[in-house]
């Protein structure tokens, strides 16, 4: 089995098994922990590099123009050249910060970022810690990453990054509650909180996309207000507040924020594509790949399309973003787990609610929206030659 | 300004946004009060980048003045050749041969659409687009800036428009090119409003933000499309035609509610009549001299003349007073962009701060002209 590129986990053990005659136990106990890590950097920066130059060529295919195309072939080593000029230039300290804070929050801002990864499954047995809580941890270390923005806001001494962080925080906490409560709904059919049994779930029903329509939807637009993103980049609009919470941050330490964002965005990309859409499954007809080749492959599927979404999408206001959590997304989400609940109850046959609950997904969403969206706004029409008399 | 049932102390907070913001089209200060998110009260601050044009004019003959013009409204130069060499022909009682006049009205109209373009685009930046929408609009902009570059071999200062008539007749590609454009271009507005006028996220942001009542439209001199939008139906093209504005025949969109939308839809629809009226123009383009014979040094004689024309921006006017020499012995300058900011704090007052941007943006001002 050697060689089998299908499970990197046999490396791992080949080489556990190599040192367990040399090392004590509790040093093997280490070693293993900090081969899955390594495991984990090994994908992380390089993923990091291949984000960038796919958002900035994708950007710039939307926007009509080349994207990067100077350096190297196709533009391939801009994030070189962008991660060279980010860390050469001077890291400036504003007079009148908090030193401590304002040093600490660009590392803490990167733990939870690199945490979420732990529970993330890349194949069958290719996790690096199947927790029994695993979704649970996920959710709790992610909305971690609320207190590194307000760290950074805070200690900043400017008034735009205090504003940046007064909006992140009242954003995250909002999107958190339906954030988590479209996965209930997604916990009450798998029947357990481990991120590998969601996916083997999968495997032996539909694809939970297909069974939870209206918690992809909810999910999806949480946590893309979770990660900052367009069209609910209220923290860092730069049209607005310039910068957000890291105005002040410059060098090496806005580059750990830009790092920590396109993390979170990858985090991201892979949980939808665990949770949601079969994770290391592949589809029915091309099995030749390696499970672990299909899960990048949706996760850099879904990066793509948060690089549509903030293409296209002009930025929403505070007051609005947080009117969609609380009268939107909530009670969706809630109608959702009352009925998730009767159906698993009723212990229905998986086609019935699937087609139960696409039907639910697309008439909530337009029943409600219609009932409470600002529906005013949206039929309006306005007419646009002159009826008034002339002014003389 | 406090939250009324609270026990915990709050205070209004001071933003300075700008001069140095990306949203504030230049150097431009807006001293905002903040209670939270709410703005409470604004003070726009100008005069940053102030480089005394009107005085720079006088030391100038007048053939001079013109390239001081074109950067003044930086993104609509034609125009403000137009507006000064009306001005110096009416102090001086120069004819303008018919040719240049439908070539001063072609020029006129392409400069609005290239303006209205920008606006939008920085429009939408500003509501967080991200740019996108601002590379198409951009896209266009091109194209009519490449139509200036082939008569007057300049891509912003153009200086193209002199007293007299133009300064070079066009070249035989230009009216091909620029009927290839006309012909183009309502099929990229209606692209436009396809991606954006039903967007949901953009019209929340605009429907009711930033309403300029009409009463106040009015008194605060506001012109051009933030006054229309207001449901005033003011237009120099139609109310005081100069030109051959008489002979075109062309709509002027005009809003209701005076709101951010209104504002954004006015220039939209004005994209669309300006090209109706350069079709016309070109149909109707007539062979002749585009120049009328001029000394090199124009001496009016001593008098004042006002003409006022509308820019893409609104209402701009060109005060001169001459007293019998070569150089005018006063030059003032009627900038709509600086008298449409005057409402701006009643504007912005009481919306959030995300607003602000956006009304700011709405009103469509090139920092060149409000400071001059």
């Amino acid at each position: 089995m050697n060689g089998d590129i299908h499970n990197f986990f046999n490396i791992d053990g080949a080489i556990v098994s190599a040192l367990s005659g040399i090392l004590p136990a509790w040093a093997l106990v280490i070693v293993a922990g900090l081969i899955g890590i390594i495991a984990l950097l090994v994908f992380l920066v390089p993923s990091q590099l291949a984000t960038i130059w796919i958002e900035r060529k994708l950007i710039g295919r939307f926007q009509i123009r080349y994207g990067p195309n100077r350096v190297g072939l196709f533009g391939l080593l801009q994030p070189l050249a962008d991660a060279v000029k980010i860390v050469g230039k001077e890291s400036i300290t504003p007079a009148g910060v908090d030193k401590w804070v304002f040093w600490l929050a660009p590392i803490v801002t990167f733990i939870p970022a690199l945490l979420v990864y732990a529970v993330i499954p890349f194949g069958p047995n290719l996790i690096l810690a199947d927790l029994d809580i695993g979704i649970l941890y996920l959710i709790s270390i992610s909305s971690l990453g609320v207190i590194p923005v307000f760290m950074a806001g805070w200690s900043s001494n400017n008034k735009y990054a205090l504003l940046g962080a007064m909006r992140s925080v009242a954003q995250m906490v909002s999107y958190e509650i339906p954030l988590v409560l479209s996965i209930i709904s997604v916990v009450m059919m798998t029947g357990s909180l481990k991120i590998g049994e969601m996916v083997s779930f999968q495997a032996d029903n539909l694809w939970m996309f297909l069974l939870q329509p209206l918690a992809l939807l909810i999910f999806f637009i949480s946590a893309s207000a979770e990660l900052n993103r367009t069209p609910m980049d209220i923290v860092e609009g730069e049209s607005e507040i310039i910068a957000g919470y890291h105005t002040e941050y410059s060098g090496f330490k806005f580059s750990m924020f830009y790092v920590a964002e396109y993390t979170n965005v990858l985090a991201v990309s892979a949980i939808l594509s665990a949770v949601f859409f079969g994770g290391w499954l592949s589809a029915p007809i091309l099995d030749l790949l390696p499970a672990w080749l299909w899960f990048i492959a949706k996760i850099y599927f879904f990066f793509c399309v948060f690089v549509w979404i903030r293409a296209t999408l002009p930025r929403m206001r505070a007051d609005q973003l947080m009117g969609l959590a609380w009268k939107f997304l909530l009670p969706l989400a809630l109608v959702n787990i009352l009925v998730t609940g009767i159906e698993v109850y009723m212990n229905l046959h998986p086609l019935l609610i699937s087609f139960i609950n696409i039907a639910l997904a697309i008439g909530l969403v337009a029943g409600w929206s219609e009932l409470i969206g600002n529906r005013a706004v949206r039929n309006e029409r306005r007419q646009y030659i002159p009826v008034v008399p002339v002014v003389r | 300004m406090v939250a009324q049932d609270s026990a915990i102390k709050t205070q209004p907070i001071v933003i300075n946004m700008g001069p140095q913001h990306p949203s504030t089209h230049g150097v431009f200060r807006l001293r905002l009060v903040l209670d939270g998110e709410t703005v409470i009260d604004v003070e726009p601050v100008f005069g940053y980048l102030h480089r005394s044009k009107e005085k720079l004019e006088e030391e100038r003959t007048y053939l001079q003045t013109l390239p001081i013009t074109d950067r003044m409204d930086y993104l609509s130069s034609m125009t403000n050749n137009l507006g000064c060499s009306m001005a110096i022909e009416k102090l001086a009682n120069i004819p303008v041969p018919e040719r240049a006049q439908y070539l001063r009205v072609i020029m006129a109209e392409l400069t609005r659409i290239s303006s209205h373009c920008f606006a939008q685009g920085m429009q939408l930046q500003e509501m967080g687009a991200w740019a996108t929408p601002l590379m198409y609009f951009i896209r266009e902009r091109e194209k009519i800036i490449d139509l200036f570059e082939m008569v007057s071999g300049a891509r912003l200062t153009f200086n193209y428009i002199r007293p007299g008539g133009v300064s070079q007749d066009i070249p035989p590609e230009f009216i091909p090119a620029c009927y290839k454009f006309i012909d183009e271009m309502p099929g990229y507005i209606d692209e436009y409003e396809q991606l954006l006028v039903q967007n949901e996220i953009l019209r929340s942001r605009t429907m009711g933000v930033g309403v300029l009542p009409r009463d106040l439209a009015i008194n605060s001199g506001a012109s051009g499309p933030v006054l229309r939008a207001s449901g005033i139906n003011w237009d120099l093209r139609k109310q005081d035609p100069y030109l051959v504005y008489d002979r075109f025949d062309f709509d002027v969109p005009v809003g209701q509610h005076g709101d951010t939308y209104d504002r954004f839809m006015v220039r939209m629809y004005e994209m669309r009549e300006s090209v109706k009226i350069v079709r016309q123009a070109l149909d109707q383009l007539p062979p002749g001299p585009v120049t009328a014979n001029l000394p090199i040094v124009i001496i009016p004689p001593p008098g004042d003349a006002y003409a006022h024309i509308e820019t893409a921006r609104g209402t701009l006017g060109f005060y001169m007073v001459s007293d019998g020499g070569a150089n005018p012995w006063r030059f003032h300058v009627r900038a709509p962009s600086l008298i449409n900011l005057t409402a701006l704090r009643e504007m912005i007052i009481g919306h959030k701060v995300a607003d602000t941007v956006v009304i700011f943006g709405s009103i469509d001002i090139v920092l060149g002209e409000v400071d001059r």
